[in-house]
């Protein structure tokens, strides 16, 4: 039976139980066993025990555990966001996404490792050290949703959720061979995470398959009286069954898929163009000219609203205190033994941009490159329904390779920078292995076109038939 | 050669709590007193995950204030964060209005209105230690009952003049904030709260000269002392050659001394940017509206109406109409009794009623519109004199009632010609000398017989009768 229970899909798990055929506690308690077998440092807090509140029978979610990103809050349960400076913080409150899960059936299984409050695509940025990719334990899992990633991956976990700012769902999703999906800006409330970008956080699905991040993401979207920017969807979030692309039009842009893309991942892209076509889709070439300074734009506005959005860690109401009882060195202090080298270098980044006298030349200016990455993308779904990339430039990288050089580290968001920047959804789904490393195909669409996306991503993934197992055990 | 005149040019900025039922970006109720941190929330906290959601009734009185200042409110304004570092700041940030405020370029009596915006309030500092300031404090606590309280903040165009015309601005607009019930407007108790940019030039030159900015003036008084102290040192500084220096000067009631905080060079720079959180603020035609019709008669037009419809005078209808209460208490005793003169009934309420009354509201004392309608009917009509009733006044602030009723027990009526007559022949034969004096056109000799005569009245002989009839017995 368990050897079994590992091999469901969350939505099949949650149809046995429905049926009457596993109880939510014996589900709950196999998957709790799998946590407790973490090596990869997936996790930062595992539940102990039963599942606080049982799920109702009908649940629609069947009461399969849910892996949560350590920066979602969770009432009573260490929320620390990957960050030594909120180690302990057990918030008096749960994020509504979370909430919303729970609710429709999805208990609390595991807190999972990130980078320091979302900053980093190598979980080495991580306040409680680096995960290891299941794939190859001296490999980075991506980041910052790296845990998730590689606790579905690895089998510690059923399904998960993370959130993106940068690539930070679809970026660890890829490097670790499983589904992750970048909402549309305000389809998912942001009551609760801990900010990074608030601008372009989002929070969504990390899963093994298309269908159970359509399942998770149906039961996260929604407005949120609590959050002024969330709109929820404007149509429900279908199950999706297509197994063909006919009729779609798919853009490839140069822009996107041409220089810093390694070989291996190029032919997995250029394997997954021709299945695109023989499943019925057409395949263009879309121009998308502005979103090669995607990155330049990102790292100046994610940092100038981080500056702001860190600024509370302060030491006076949670978190970490140090200091010898002088204002400053209160903050000075907290603030240097709680933060991270990378944290820091985007705080300083993010002050400077938004210094009296810059302000126009760094923030301005990102803003209006934004604007016209935004522009970009909607010239482009005039012409085509969605577009195709490869979600980054490589496989996973060694541990440690990029450590000592944030650009090169950055450039590994190339592909995913750009759909937050200008709002919109997208999916990594696994296209097929280089050198026995998972490679993540990117699909993006028009705002809200999940529907679509989650579609042409199911008959891919169908037409693929990746192996999801990097040597379960 | 003469002294170089100066002439000051005054900005104000002003604050003020609105009394909205909840803080400005989350549901906690506003705290009056309440033991400390008990009105906070994961918002108001500013607990890591928590985002803010705009107070509809703030905006709606953000709105009224907007108009009632002659304001154009924005079709979209902005929230902007405005960031610095300080332990009554839990995001480390305020959420403000930067570029596009709420409303924009309005009028209040003689003083242009720059803006008007919404913000949060910041939470409460409490030292422990002698001072009382956080530099040699022993221990610092924070209360964030009143951290994300709404506050609307008014700047005004540089157009005030004079510390004493400042005061009096502030007063009508307080007055007028009061008309609207948007805010408690006190001052003690931190509700308004006003800063002053104060600058001086040379009297005739167009170019303004180098400002500071006086905080922490928490009453009328302090603000006109304030304003003129930092006045008389920027004329001294001037005269004595030296320039006057950009920075944030604070204000000492007790002393009147003023120190500075901190120079232009360590002024904060707040890197505005705009709320991430926060959608625009774009107010519906429906919720222009609601503002408008909410908007009651305010200060500066009742007292324009008093003096057309009733005829007052100018300062009479002004003190009227700036003490809302004085003035629903006036209207009450016109709208009473048809008979009495407008003017005699504003006359008796600015002044024996007030003399009597003080601060408190006449429309919570005992004398009712009606009575006194009557009684001052009662004094047009001869019925009493008018030192008589004044007596009756008195008894009815003391214990209410009607005053006929109150002339007829306590005999109060107006002497008869007759016993008048009497008594006044019989003090004009007390007093033969007197009568000598005014007879050979010495006026003020009449005093030593009206004296006699209104005692033995006991007020209730008027004046002028008393006078006549002295006259007609020479």
């Amino acid at each position: 039976m368990t050897a079994e229970l590992l091999e469901l899909t969350a939505a099949a798990a949650a149809e046995r139980v429905r049926a009457g055929e596993v109880s939510s506690d014996e589900l709950f308690e196999f998957w709790r066993e799998r946590a407790a077998g973490d090596d990869l440092n997936a996790f930062l807090w595992r539940a102990d025990g039963p599942a606080d509140v049982a799920p109702a029978p009908d649940a629609p979610l069947g009461g399969v555990p849910l892996a949560i990103k350590d920066l979602f809050c969770t009432e009573g349960v260490p929320s620390a966001a990957g960050s030594r400076i909120l180690e302990g913080y057990r918030p008096p409150y749960t994020a509504t996404a979370v909430q919303r899960l729970a609710e429709a059936g999805a208990p609390l299984l595991g807190k999972t490792n990130m980078d320091e409050f979302a900053m980093g695509s190598s979980n080495e940025n991580s306040g409680f050290g680096p995960v290891k990719n299941p794939w190859d334990r001296t490999r980075v899992p991506g980041g910052s949703s790296g845990g998730s990633a590689a606790a579905v991956a690895a089998g510690l976990a059923p399904w998960a959720i993370g959130t993106d700012t940068g690539g930070s769902i679809r970026q660890p999703a890829a490097l670790c061979g499983v589904v992750g999906l970048k909402p549309t800006y305000g389809a998912v409330s942001r009551y609760g995470m801990i900010a990074f970008a608030s601008s372009l956080d989002q929070a969504g699905p990390l899963t093994r398959d298309v269908t159970d991040s359509a399942l998770l993401l149906r039961h996260m979207v929604g407005r949120d009286p609590c959050d002024s920017t969330s709109t929820g969807m404007p149509e429900e979030v279908r199950l999706p069954t297509a197994e063909s692309l006919e009729g779609l039009r798919f853009g490839v842009p140069p822009e996107l898929t041409g220089e810093g893309i390694e070989a291996g991942v190029r032919e997995v892209f250029e394997a997954t163009l021709k299945r695109i076509e023989d499943l019925g889709g057409a395949v263009e070439e879309v121009a998308l000219p502005h979103s090669s300074q995607g990155i330049s734009a990102y790292y100046v506005i994610a940092p100038a609203e981080a500056s702001a959005n860190l600024a509370r860690f302060d030491g006076v109401r949670y978190g970490i205190r140090k200091g010898d009882g002088d204002l400053l060195s209160l903050y000075e202090e907290t603030r240097e033994a709680g933060f991270g080298a990378e944290v820091k270098r985007r705080i300083m980044l993010g002050t400077y941009a938004l210094s009296s006298g810059y302000y126009d030349a760094y923030y301005g200016r990102a803003q209006r490159v934004r604007t016209k990455i935004a522009d970009d993308f909607r010239a482009a779904f005039e012409k085509v329904d969605l577009i195709v990339t490869p979600t980054t430039p490589t496989v996973a990288f060694p541990l440690g390779e990029k450590t000592g050089d944030p650009l090169a580290m950055y450039l590994n968001d190339f592909c995913t920078v750009p759909m937050p920047l200008a709002g919109i959804p997208a999916i990594s789904i696994p296209g097929g292995l280089s050198e026995g490393l998972p490679v993540g195909m990117q699909l993006a669409g028009p705002a809200f076109s999940e529907n679509r996306i989650l579609d042409a991503a199911h008959a891919l993934e169908r037409s693929i038939g990746f192996d999801g197992s990097p040597g379960l055990v | 050669m003469a002294e170089r005149a100066y002439e000051p040019v005054i900005g104000l900025e002003i604050h003020v709590q609105l009394s909205t039922r909840t803080k400005m970006f989350c549901g906690c109720a506003l705290s009056f007193g309440e033991e400390p941190n008990t009105r906070t929330c994961p918002v108001c906290l500013g607990l890591p995950g928590s985002l803010p959601v705009v107070n509809a009734e703030a905006i709606h009185y953000g709105l009224m204030i907007g108009m009632a200042l002659g304001c154009e409110p924005a079709p979209r304004s902005i929230f902007h964060r405005k960031n610095y570092f300080y332990p009554d700041l839990p995001k480390g940030y305020q959420v403000s209005q930067y570029d596009i405020p709420l409303a924009r370029d309005g009028r209040l009596g003689d003083i242009r209105i720059h803006r008007v915006h919404l913000e949060e309030d910041a939470a409460k500092l409490v030292h422990a230690g002698a001072s009382g300031r956080i530099h040699s404090a022993e221990a610092s606590v924070v209360d964030f009952n009143r951290g994300g309280t709404p506050l609307v903040e008014i700047v005004t165009e540089p157009d005030v003049r004079s510390a004493a015309q400042a005061a009096e601005w502030l007063r009508l607009l307080r007055v007028t904030l009061r008309q609207l019930g948007v805010s408690d407007v006190n001052m003690d108790e931190g509700s308004l709260r006003c800063d002053a940019n104060v600058s001086i030039r040379p009297a005739g030159e167009a170019t303004l000269g180098v400002k500071t900015e006086l905080k922490n003036m928490n009453s009328f008084r302090f603000l006109e002392r304030g304003v003129d102290a930092e006045i008389a040192r920027q004329e001294e500084l001037l005269r004595a050659g030296e320039p006057v220096v950009q920075e944030t000067l604070h204000y000492d009631p007790r002393s009147g001394a003023i120190s500075s905080l901190r120079s232009k060079e360590e002024a904060h720079d707040y890197r505005y940017f705009p709320e991430p959180d926060l959608v625009p603020v774009a107010p519906t035609e429906e919720m222009l509206e609601r503002a408008r019709n909410a908007l009651p008669e305010l200060p500066a037009q009742r007292a324009e109406r008093f003096e057309s419809e009733h005829s007052l005078p100018a300062s009479a209808a002004r003190l009227l109409a700036f003490r809302t209460e004085l003035g629903d208490f006036f209207e009450a005793t016109v709208a009473a009794d048809g008979d009495a003169d407008p003017r005699a009934i504003a006359n008796w309420v600015t002044g024996e009623l007030l003399a009597h009354l003080g601060e408190a509201d006449p429309g919570e004392s005992n004398v009712e519109p009606a009575a006194f309608a009557r009684l001052v009917a009662m004094v047009a009509n001869g019925k009493v004199a008018g030192s008589a009733a004044k007596d009756v006044l008195a008894a009815m602030v003391e214990n209410g009632g009607d005053p006929a009723e109150i002339v007829e027990e306590r005999g109060l009526g107006k002497a008869e010609e007759g016993e008048l007559a009497a008594i006044v022949e019989r003090a004009m034969a007390d007093q033969p000398d007197a009568v000598e004096k005014i007879r050979a056109g010495n006026d003020k000799a009449v005093g030593a017989i009206m004296g006699p005569v209104m005692r033995e009245t006991k007020g209730r002989a008027d004046g002028a009768e008393v006078q006549r009839l002295i006259r007609e017995r020479l």
